[in-house]
């Protein structure tokens, strides 16, 4: 590697003498986790509490542990669908009449299913239906007029709540937002109430909100219709094989009686963490979370997924005719991120994708110039259950896929066959360090890391254990781990073919 | 019995004195919680230092970690590209970056950087260039001389403008792939004018004709120190961080005298309806809008709590109306923009299924006119608007690097640099009669250009009931050959 070295003015070398002068102030990660505490509310719900100097404001994120690899076909998307209804209120929040309401919920869900049953039913009867249907949004209507719109939202803006959000992947659904730190309280009510007692109220117009989510990102993107083939085609029988945003006919079948089933299964208190980032004290935190989320009765653990994803034998291959420009994806099957091979994974993965310095940047992109990006995920599209390690490159104007399948495939052979440098393995030490000290920087993403880990390892700690087992890898490890994973069989290619857009940018004979 | 009556009694009593309740009382409601006075908390404000070549430079000490970010600052936007070379700016900027400095060419500055999880990166766009500096505190002082190599001497290798041309094309080629970045391109174009520079995009012409010395002479017209302003946040002591400042920036001469280049232009909107083609997708993209304000402008407070009302909360009026109460839309807002230094682009923007296009630009134009006429902002609006500002201010200076990015900004657009406390105060001032009378003034409806990214296979109702409808041409023209 090349020390770099600049004219050395004597102004300069004071200013480095200066500086060598000064202790070292930056803190160090251990400090973290003495100020971090960790408490569990009798209910089994698992809270963190890092103290954090600064702002008087706080952070938080409740991970629960249940995402769309607990949907089977029929309720797939329901798991996302339940994140939206957890900001609709509950019985003390959201409605002018608690008692009416309710009737008129159960109401509009008896409609449902009576229009339901009949649509699904083997010879549905068009004039019944209809009057059916006529009802079902009588009764909407009905129910609509109980309703004091957006009112969880309402009460959390209007005391200073912002970057209010959730979000729902393959192993977990995530809740977060930040407060000022005077508004602790206000945080445990809203928090513990949403969980104790939801009300699934306006379900089905948000059964059309999420139908609008679908359409965006999955349906007209030329890259969302790509990986949604993609994840259905790499896994034979595990759920990862479904879409997060769910098939099409269960978003427009699924009731809110599924919701509340589904809820009541995976929203156990011991099936929730919630950490906490921010100026504030631990010591003051706990009596408010034993307080509010104590309310809230133990529930049984919910059943394991039993479904394991067998070995691949054969090569899949997607071929996706497509009016966008043309994408590559690869996919290798790997174990689940407790594996103790995984930060051979994230070696390869940096090694691969990481930057300029990186292997197929180099190639495709700065040297053979046949694609404009790479990359690469050491975990798709989840990290708790067996997983797949993904190359995607997105192809230089009028290079067709297979050129940049075969760049790829010569740097993949290549890691297999020789031992990656030493200053490779130390650029990715070097990276991987300083990139987790910039992620923890922001309270919501270190409240959303410590959840993870504690989610997966049951140990917060393991967060900060990952750099130690990163800077273990040797270059023996990742040819090992490179020539067990990029097998054929183990693969699954998926590509955006637009015959029109290759064909046109052919190169003219014409000189310019 | 006789317990219970001197407990409520207290807890009566404690809310009576707006104190906050006993820490046994469990709220029911959310309206029940009292709360603290948020602790005292004084705003960092950034050392301010002009180094003698002119050079402004902003520090603030952050110890928690031990990182060290600098940003500089440099107004070389793209909308000073020569109309044959759109795209220079943001070539320039990722050469910059790539070519490295002629000590260090980019191959080696890549391996440099990696090898200490240092970064660097530069982009630009249309106002102003960017550089980054991220570095462990132990790497800061050699990171700050090989940054300030690189923004002073950059190589500006001809094989790295070929790498970023190459890029720069194979992304052109995508521009129709995706709708949102349709809507947005071709709505800028409404706004400002098709040749506006701040809506104009680079074409395969105009990248193509971007040479090396177009590079050099772009760095040598905007790169200055009394042209540029730099912000430091981390793991420093200022007046060590000083000193290596003026070892690598000290010796950098002024640049000439005179005012810099100016973008000009004028304003040439489009009101109408638009409808930009776009077979492959199940929704449509809507936008209603026209140009917007400054941030200077005397309507910016009242603005901040109209845009509030109309899409601040989920309880706000759009968000409520088309996505809450009629499942419309997944993405709804609306707003008057404003930017620093040029009217921002106001907008209304919906994503909605291809057969609710017409009802969900029947309810926007709705929401906009009854804003203006039938129901304007209420008291109870403007009050929960205003609340929520106040209430959520700290979130504006919650991190060091907030505090720097926002400073930065002020002292490149000339801004006063207690402009957040000026906004505090012309929040807490405005009036609900001040709200209204901004909406009158800065939304006009019947010169809204209304654009359309989709097809028109199942649509609810005809574009031509909004207006004449015109046809976005997105064709791509033929791409220059291959060297």
């Amino acid at each position: 590697m090349d020390r770099h070295r600049v004219s050395g003015s004597a102004i300069g070398l004071i200013g480095l003498m200066l500086w060598l002068a000064t202790p070292a102030a930056g803190q160090d990660l251990a400090s973290f986790e003495r100020r971090t505490t960790e408490h569990k509310v009798a209910n089994g719900w698992t809270f963190l509490i890092v103290e954090r100097p600064g702002a008087p404001v706080f952070s938080f994120c409740t991970l629960a542990d249940v995402g769309s690899a607990q949907e089977v076909t029929g309720i797939t998307g329901l798991a996302h669908m339940f994140e939206h209804m957890a900001f609709k209120g509950t019985p003390n929040l959201g409605t002018r009449d608690w008692p009416g309401e309710q009737k008129a919920l159960a109401a509009v869900e008896a409609a449902y299913q009576a229009w339901q049953s009949e649509r699904m039913g083997k010879h549905p009867d068009p004039r019944k239906l209809e009057s059916l249907l006529a009802d079902f949004k009588a009764k909407q209507k009905e129910a609509a007029g109980f309703v004091v719109h957006d009112a969880f939202d309402d009460v959390l803006t209007r005391e200073g709540g912002v970057g209010m959000n959730a979000s729902t992947g393959a192993d977990d659904t995530n809740f977060f937002y930040s407060l000022p730190s005077n508004k602790l309280e206000l945080f445990a009510y809203l928090e513990s109430e949403r969980f104790f007692h939801p009300v699934f109220r306006e379900f089905y117009e948000e059964r059309d909100v999420v139908q609008e989510e679908r359409r965006m990102s999955t349906e007209s993107s030329g890259f969302g219709r790509l990986v949604e083939q993609f994840t259905i085609a790499s896994f034979a029988a595990h759920p990862y094989q479904h879409p997060g945003i769910g098939y099409v006919s269960d978003l427009q079948s699924f009731t809110t009686t599924d919701a509340e089933a589904f809820f009541k299964t995976y929203y156990a208190p011991s099936n929730l963490v919630t950490v906490i980032v921010g100026n504030v004290h631990a010591a003051e935190v706990i009596p408010l979370l034993d307080k509010y989320f104590g309310r809230i009765p133990a529930r049984p653990a919910p059943p394991p997924l039993r479904t394991v994803e067998p070995p691949q034998v054969a090569e899949k291959i997607v071929v996706l005719e497509d009016p966008a420009q043309p994408l590559y994806l690869e996919a290798y099957h790997k174990p689940a991120n407790t594996d103790p091979d995984q930060p051979v994974y994230d070696a390869i993965d940096d090694i691969l994708t990481g930057g300029r310095t990186s292997r197929l940047y180099r190639s495709l992109v700065r040297d053979k110039k046949i694609a404009v990006q790479t990359s690469s995920f050491s975990n798709f599209p989840g990290i708790k259950y067996p997983n797949l390690f993904a190359v995607f490159a997105v192809p230089a104007f009028g290079v067709p896929d297979e050129k940049v399948q075969a760049a790829i495939r010569d740097e993949i052979e290549r890691m297999k066959r020789e031992d990656v440098t030493a200053e490779e393995l130390a650029r990715f030490k070097a990276r991987a360090r300083a990139r987790f000290l910039r992620l923890v920087r922001t309270n919501v993403v270190l409240a959303q890391r410590l959840a993870d880990a504690q989610r997966l390892y049951g140990d917060w700690r393991e967060m900060f254990r990952r750099l130690d087992r990163l800077d273990q890898v040797t270059p023996a490890d990742i040819r090992r781990v490179a020539n067990q994973m990029f097998q054929p069989a183990n693969r699954t290619v998926a590509m955006i073919v637009n015959q029109a857009a290759t064909a046109s940018a052919k190169p003219s004979e014409k000189k310019p | 019995m006789s317990l219970a009556r001197p407990a409520r009694f207290l807890i009566l009593l404690s809310c009576a004195l707006g104190l906050p309740a006993a820490a046994s009382a469990q709220a029911v409601h959310a309206d029940d919680l009292r709360y603290p006075p948020l602790p005292k908390f004084e705003i960092p404000r950034p050392e301010r230092v002009v180094l003698d070549n002119g050079l402004v430079v902003m520090l603030l000490e952050d110890h928690e970690l031990p990182l060290v970010e600098v940003t500089a600052v440099i107004r070389a936007g793209g909308r000073l590209d020569p109309a044959d070379k759109i795209g220079l700016a943001k070539l320039g900027a990722q050469v910059l970056r790539n070519g490295g400095s002629e000590t260090l060419p980019g191959d080696q500055l890549d391996d440099w950087l990696d090898g200490r999880g240092a970064v660097i990166e530069a982009n630009a766009d249309g106002d102003v260039a960017r550089a980054v500096l991220s570095s462990l505190t132990r790497d800061f002082p050699d990171s700050l001389r090989v940054f300030a190599d690189v923004l002073r001497r950059p190589a500006f290798d001809a094989g790295k403008l070929e790498v970023a041309r190459n890029q720069a094309i194979g992304f052109l080629s995508r521009q129709n792939d995706e709708s949102e970045e349709v809507l947005f391109r071709e709505f800028r174009k409404l706004v400002y004018g098709a040749d506006s520079p701040y809506a104009r995009t680079e074409t395969y012409a105009t990248l193509g004709a971007i040479r090396r010395d177009d590079l050099v002479a772009w760095h040598r017209q905007a790169f200055h120190p009394d042209r540029m302003v730099l912000g430091l946040v981390g793991d420093f002591r200022t007046g060590d961080a000083l000193a290596l400042l003026r070892a690598a920036f000290g010796d950098w001469p002024r640049g000439p005298q005179g005012a810099l280049p100016e973008a000009t232009w004028k304003q040439q909107a489009s009101p109408g309806v638009y409808w930009a083609e776009k077979k492959d997708v199940t929704q449509s993209n809507i936008v209603l809008g026209h140009l917007g304000v400054r941030k200077d402008d005397p309507d910016y407070y009242a603005l901040e709590i109209l845009n509030n009302v109309l899409s601040g909360a989920f309880s706000s009026r759009l968000i409520s109306h088309l996505r809450s109460q009629k499942g419309l839309a997944y993405t709804v807002f609306g707003q008057v923009g404003s930017d620093w230094d040029h009217p921002g682009m106001t907008l209304l923007f919906v994503a909605t299924k291809t057969q609710t296009t017409g009802a969900a630009i029947q309810a926007l134009l709705d929401d906009a006119r009854a804003v203006q006429t039938t129901q304007p902002p209420t008291e109870e609006e403007v009050a929960k608007a205003r609340q929520s500002l106040l209430n959520s201010f700290i979130f504006n200076a919650d991190t060091p690097r907030r505090v720097m990015s926002q400073q930065l900004s002020l002292e490149v657009y000339g801004y006063p640099l207690d402009w957040l406390s000026r906004y505090r105060a012309g929040l807490e001032a405005v009036t609900p009669a001040q709200v209204r009378e901004a909406a009158v003034r800065h939304l006009h409806p019947d010169d809204f250009s209304i654009l359309v990214v989709g097809t028109s296979e199942g649509r609810d109702r005809p574009l031509t009931d909004f207006g004449k409808v015109t046809m976005v041409d997105m064709t791509m023209p033929a791409r220059p050959a291959r060297k």
